[in-house]
């Protein structure tokens, strides 16, 4: 039991913010709540707090909108936000489709299906950042929010405050693609929402840092980890992983049996590495 | 020089590609790939938001602007206490995530303090739009028109109806009945119920009220449900109307034979005669 609990402690508090932020939301259109109102694009925190997309609002800037005062309180909100628990953290213990993906690979993994695809993973993970240029392009020559229009994520998330319609279909094609197209598919490599917050998770405060000392070897958390190359110092240095692109879903820090990977405040992890 | 060719060719078989020429043609695919994507991409932006006959909330922008400031956050659906406000879901057909109404189902009951636009974070809800002197005013709200088809209408066939001049919130001004007589009996009369689309907010009420199976007065979106005669005709003996030509332009047509005044023209071409 404590085992388990060791194992997947980070995994079971990211499954519980996921559905509680889900719940809070559905309670707000259903029933009047008022502790978390709107969604994930704009949201409204105990009827005072307003914190919105700022990748959303990046594209109505490109397409000419105005942007009103309130949206850029939320937009400050909510980068200032994820500047302190890092970037990518929105993906791992937010964003609904995370849970998607993550059934998709944990599928992958026990059906061995990476042994029947003998090609490399054939795709960049720069992807993201293509995509997210694109969405600003087209945004700015077609006047609407590009990406907001075909956005998997806010579908999914709508759909499930709002009624989901047709949403379920894209939740299976993510599932899909992510299953047998293209491992970490959606989130590792297309997701310009992803990429918009591994750019700003470059800065962030919160980081997972590795002590080659107490490294075994196992590669346990390259095998569960959904960003691979951000752990390119395993076993090698002891190093923070300071790349965007780590989620801070902290499964490398429940699998991992030796402690050689922690939390830590990314002044403190580079001071330590640095000798004081 | 052509005897050297396959040499430089098997050479360049073995030879790994430069770092540089790897990086052109990396940006080539990249740039090309991209091309491609944004085009499918924006072919379908263009189709999901050519959607035109979608009623939005009191203060919306213009459409136009309404899709790009529309964050698509459901607040203001989330503060509608009659459920009237939807937001687009896939299979709706209706530009995703945006708020609409389908008065038939649910019209816009008007509430007075309008809890829908104030809680709009971007302003694609425009307060100022539904505000006099401060003061927020439902009545002037503009979400469409209603407007009546006569041949289904069943008060144009003679039947006594005023189904949707008493739903109507402003009756007697957005709707009015006129009477008229009934030449087809010769004994009764019409009381045909009349929209006045500069005073209709286009909240629907009379749409949910119709008595026929299909709704005989329905609403449409401004843009819509009305024409323009542009400035070419105004209204005879209407000073009002008539300063609508004020800023009215003058269009001139420059031709060959217009360079010069038009007695220099015809005048100039005498000459040809001799």
């Amino acid at each position: 039991m404590q085992k388990l609990w060791d194992n997947y402690r980070y995994l079971f508090f990211r499954r519980f913010t996921q559905i509680s932020l889900l719940v809070l939301y559905f309670g707000a259109n259903a029933w009047g709540w008022n502790v978390l109102m709107g969604n994930l694009s704009s949201s409204l925190i105990l009827g005072v707090i307003p914190m919105s997309d700022p990748y959303a609002a990046l594209q109505m800037l490109m397409a000419g909108a105005v942007l009103s005062i309130d949206l850029l309180i939320g937009v400050g909100v909510a980068t200032l936000f994820y500047l302190l628990i890092g970037g990518r953290a929105f993906c791992s213990w937010v964003c609904p489709i995370n849970m998607i993906t993550d059934a998709a690979n944990y599928l992958r993994r026990k059906l061995e299906i990476d042994r029947v695809q003998t090609v490399k993973q054939p795709a960049s993970r720069n992807i993201r950042y293509w995509v997210l240029g694109l969405s600003l392009v087209i945004s700015f020559i077609m006047g609407v929010t590009a990406f907001e229009f075909i956005s998997p994520i806010s579908m999914v998330h709508r759909g499930i405050i709002f009624g989901i319609g047709f949403g379920w279909a894209a939740m299976l094609i993510i599932f899909l693609f992510d299953l047998f197209v293209l491992k970490n598919g959606w989130c590792g490599h297309i997701c310009p929402l992803g990429g918009f917050y591994s750019l700003l998770g470059k800065f962030s405060l919160i980081k997972v840092h590795h002590s080659e000392e107490n490294c075994t070897l196992c590669m346990k958390c390259k095998d569960v980890c959904p960003e691979k190359q951000v752990l390119y110092m395993i076993g090698k240095k002891s190093l923070p992983i300071l790349s965007g692109e780590c989620t801070n879903c902290a499964r490398c820090i429940e699998v991992c049996d030796d402690d050689a990977l922690r939390f830590s405040i990314r002044e403190l992890a580079l001071k330590r590495k640095t000798g004081e | 020089m052509s005897e050297n060719r396959p040499e430089i060719k098997k050479k360049n078989k073995k030879q790994p590609i430069s770092d540089r020429r790897r990086f052109i043609l990396n940006m080539a695919r990249g740039a090309g790939i991209a091309t491609i994507g944004g085009f499918m991409w924006s072919a379908y932006i263009d189709e999901v938001t050519a959607s035109e006959l979608v009623l939005r909330p009191p203060g919306a922008l213009k459409e136009d602007d309404f899709l790009k400031t529309c964050i698509k956050c459901g607040l203001c659906v989330e503060a509608c206490p009659y459920d009237t406000l939807l937001l687009a879901k896939p299979g709706d057909n209706k530009p995703l995530g945006t708020p609409y109404f389908i008065p038939r189902d649910v019209p816009c009951y008007m509430c007075p303090d309008i809890p829908c636009v104030p809680v709009c974070p971007t302003g694609a809800l425009d307060e100022a739009s539904v505000t006099t002197d401060g003061v927020l005013d439902i009545n002037i709200s503009d979400m469409g028109v209603a407007v009546v088809d006569d041949e289904s209408c069943i008060a144009f066939w003679g039947i006594q109806c005023d189904a949707c001049y008493r739903a109507c919130p402003i009756l007697g001004t957005a709707i009015t009945i006129e009477y008229e007589k009934n030449t087809r009996t010769g004994k009764h009369a019409f009381m045909k119920p009349i929209v006045h689309a500069d005073a209709c907010t286009g909240c629907g009420m009379c749409e949910h009220a119709c008595v026929t199976e299909k709704p005989a007065i329905f609403v449409l979106p401004r843009e819509n449900a009305t024409g323009e005669a542009g400035s070419y005709y105004i209204k005879g003996w209407d000073k009002e109307d008539e300063k609508r030509l004020e800023d009215a332009g003058e269009i001139k047509t420059v031709t060959e034979i217009s360079k010069e005044s038009a007695m220099d023209s015809l005048n100039g071409s005498l000459e040809d005669l001799y």
